[in-house]
């Protein structure tokens, strides 16, 4: 065999190995059946990704309690608009925790004036504000997805002042273009959607505007059903992105033989079905009418502003913080009591 | 020639020479090829009528003698060679072209993205219309010049077949291929009335389409077409491994000549077929074993085809059809019963 050929195979045997070694993990992987025998309605999980998602998705602990003041906050401060009726005491301790769940290195300052606390002067505040109210929406409206878990700002926020998950409208299908192919969101390595090729607007279709998911014929013989394999590509898009989000595969939710059959479903395929109108509710009544609220440089390429998706608030998890709750520690951010803040009710789809 | 080695069959109780000093004699009773023919280079037999000559000069290549012939060249193109290299070279410029202003003609993220990248059909609204070059118009060029660099392909092979006196088995193997490509880019999406329903041209993108297809037609593991192709996929390579095994296990006794062996069966026919019976009660012959692999080969993209251009337009969920006839069994529920949150009343 001349060196030539050689050379080639020891660089061909390195390159195999490389690829081996940074695109695989060591076995055995742990698995969870979750479906009658034979049906293949398995979760695999990694040890060693799971140990690194524990550790990183760790609810932090509650600050004390503290003895109620027989005031309600607004008795005590100005301007407050959302949580009027919560105690001044258990009110300044929740302003102490939100600052370590959203700000813990700016502080107070972050959302605060510091000569007037009470000033609504940085946008910050003004959001945050909306943000509360949002919370108490989720709380309240959307038990459906998130249960009496709840959420709390630490949900999505995990010590950001940002959280890690957010989006923005893509300008790639705005970009004007020669002779060549139009620009698509699609075929090029997605971060939204487990890094497929698949369509990677699917956020905005389905999670901002209401296109429709469903895609697969309800007949066994054609009656007209118009659906396309390109709107397939879409709503498959959109479950890898959930897929990815939560950290799980298709049989989660759905029995793969059938993925649209309900019958064969998990109950997880409802709570995501509440989850995905949940988000959009999210993103159109709170996360949109905030755009012209964000300076510029919170602004997505076309302008619009930062929106949710399921990696906001999952980060890689079936359930955030694997299904810790950390509302239970601070009541005060449940359902909203206050009609008058009541968002807009989210229509049935 | 250093290389050349008479080739002698060899019986079976003949003793390993286990010195390592003299010379061993050569045998293919071995996993890879260990040692190479080696003869004056072959121009092949003379060229008649309007064909025009082989080119190019014969040359020995010792990595190709380790899985194959030695001998490179001569070749022949001819004017169908010439075109359909022509025509597939305009596809692949195409195509290539597109992906690559797809990421402006940035050479590193060509590279890098090129398994993601793609051209894609024009989007279902365009029907069967001519859409602009930007919306799914190159895809039909490259759809276009890709097919007929296939056809001429297979013309060529057709030709090529026929100009040396062969049978027409390889084109119409060929041709067996041609029928699903066919089918998946041109037939179904004609019968559906949309280009929109053809593959794009991409690596990933392709099998996104795939996965795709069963999604919306109702898992395609339910169509009795895609389970014969299936049966005849793996078939054939089951079938290779066996025939493959066989003829180099009875090499030592002239069972590679195979053709010899049809006529006039040796104690290698005879050997194998003891062996095939004894363990599984049924034998093929030496030729029949090679009609088995042609028809399993055949079958496989020919089935496929019938399934694939039955799904959307005869059928349109194949679950649901599976169900009805009595194919798709029920599994009991293990998980509380679910309803569909769309049809509750309540719903958000």
């Amino acid at each position: 065999m001349n060196f030539g050929i050689q050379v080639g195979i020891g660089l061909a045997a390195v390159a195999v190995v490389a690829i081996a070694v940074t695109s695989f993990q060591l076995p055995p992987a742990k698995q969870i059946q979750r479906g009658y025998r034979g049906v293949g309605m398995v979760q695999v999980y990694h040890p060693a990704t799971l140990a690194k998602l524990e550790a990183a998705n760790v609810a932090p602990a509650p600050d004390d309690p503290q003895d109620p003041s027989g005031q309600p906050s607004s008795a005590v401060y100005q301007n407050v608009q959302v949580l009027k009726d919560v105690d001044s005491n258990e009110f300044l301790r929740l302003m102490n925790s939100v600052t370590e769940w959203v700000a813990p290195q700016e502080g107070c300052a972050y959302c605060h004036d510091q000569n007037d606390m009470s000033s609504d002067k940085l946008y910050t505040k003004v959001v945050a504000r909306r943000m509360f109210q949002m919370v108490g929406a989720i709380n309240g409206t959307w038990k459906t997805h998130v249960g009496t878990t709840g959420v709390t700002c630490y949900t999505c926020h995990r010590g950001n002042p940002v959280p890690q998950n957010i989006w923005f409208n893509s300008a790639r299908t705005e970009a004007p273009h020669g002779l060549s192919q139009e620009k698509l969101d699609k075929n090029l390595a997605s971060s939204i959607s487990a890094s497929s090729s698949l369509p990677s607007d699917v956020l905005s279709e389905y999670l901002d505007h209401s296109e429709n998911i469903r895609v697969a014929a309800t007949t066994a013989l054609p009656e007209g059903d118009l659906h396309s394999i390109k709107q397939t590509e879409s709503t498959y898009g959109l479950m890898m992105h959930i897929s990815q989000s939560l950290g799980v595969n298709c049989t989660y939710c759905h029995n793969s033989r059938s993925f649209s059959d309900w019958s064969q479903s998990t109950p997880q395929r409802v709570t995501a079905w509440y989850g995905i109108r949940m988000v959009r509710d999210l993103n159109t009544h709170y996360l949109d009418p905030l755009a012209g609220t964000f300076p510029h440089n919170r602004l997505g390429p076309t302008g619009d502003g930062p929106k949710l998706n399921c990696a906001t608030c999952h980060n890689g998890v079936y359930k955030p913080l694997f299904g810790a709750s950390m509302l239970k520690d601070y009541p005060e951010l449940g359902p909203a009591k206050e009609a008058s803040l009541a968002p807009p009710a989210a229509k049935p789809q | 020639m250093a290389g050349m080695v008479e080739l002698v069959a060899r019986s079976a109780d003949l003793a390993l020479n286990k010195s390592g000093k003299e010379k061993v004699m050569a045998e293919y009773q071995n996993i890879f090829t260990k040692v190479q023919v080696r003869g004056p280079a072959y121009a092949g037999v003379p060229m008649t009528g309007r064909n025009d000559p082989r080119t190019g000069k014969p040359l020995f290549s010792h990595f190709f003698g380790m899985i194959g012939d030695a001998q490179i060249g001569p070749i022949y193109l001819g004017w169908l060679g010439v075109a359909s290299l022509l025509c597939g070279f305009i596809a692949f410029e195409i195509i290539g072209l597109n992906m690559w202003a797809s990421v402006n003609w940035n050479p590193i993220q060509f590279i890098r993205q090129l398994p993601w990248l793609a051209l894609e059909p024009p989007p279902p609204s365009y029907g069967l219309h001519l859409p602009p070059l930007a919306q799914g118009g190159w895809w039909i060029m490259a759809g276009f010049f890709l097919t007929t660099a296939v056809l001429l392909w297979w013309t060529r092979m057709y030709r090529r077949a026929r100009a040396l006196g062969l049978g027409t088995h390889v084109p119409w193997a060929f041709a067996s291929a041609i029928w699903l490509y066919l089918v998946l880019g041109f037939l179904r999406p004609l019968l559906m009335g949309s280009w929109g329903e053809a593959v794009p041209f991409g690596i990933f993108p392709h099998l996104d389409w795939t996965a795709s297809l069963s999604l919306r037609y109702g898992n395609l593991f339910y169509c009795p077409f895609h389970m014969l192709s299936i049966v005849f996929l793996y078939g054939s390579t089951l079938l290779f491994a066996m025939h493959g095994a066989t003829i180099l296990a009875v090499s030592r006794f002239g069972g590679e000549r195979e053709i010899e062996q049809v006529l006039d069966r040796g104690t290698a026919a005879e050997r194998a077929a003891i062996f095939w019976r004894w363990t599984m009660g049924f034998n093929a012959t030496f030729e029949s074993i090679h009609r088995w692999a042609w028809w399993f080969a055949v079958l496989c993209p020919l089935v496929g085809g019938i399934g694939i251009l039955l799904t959307g337009t005869v059928v349109d969920n194949w679950y649901l059809w599976a169900v009805n006839h009595g194919v798709a069994p029920s599994y009991p529920h293990v998980t509380p019963a679910v309803i569909d949150p769309a049809t509750v009343g309540s719903a958000q």
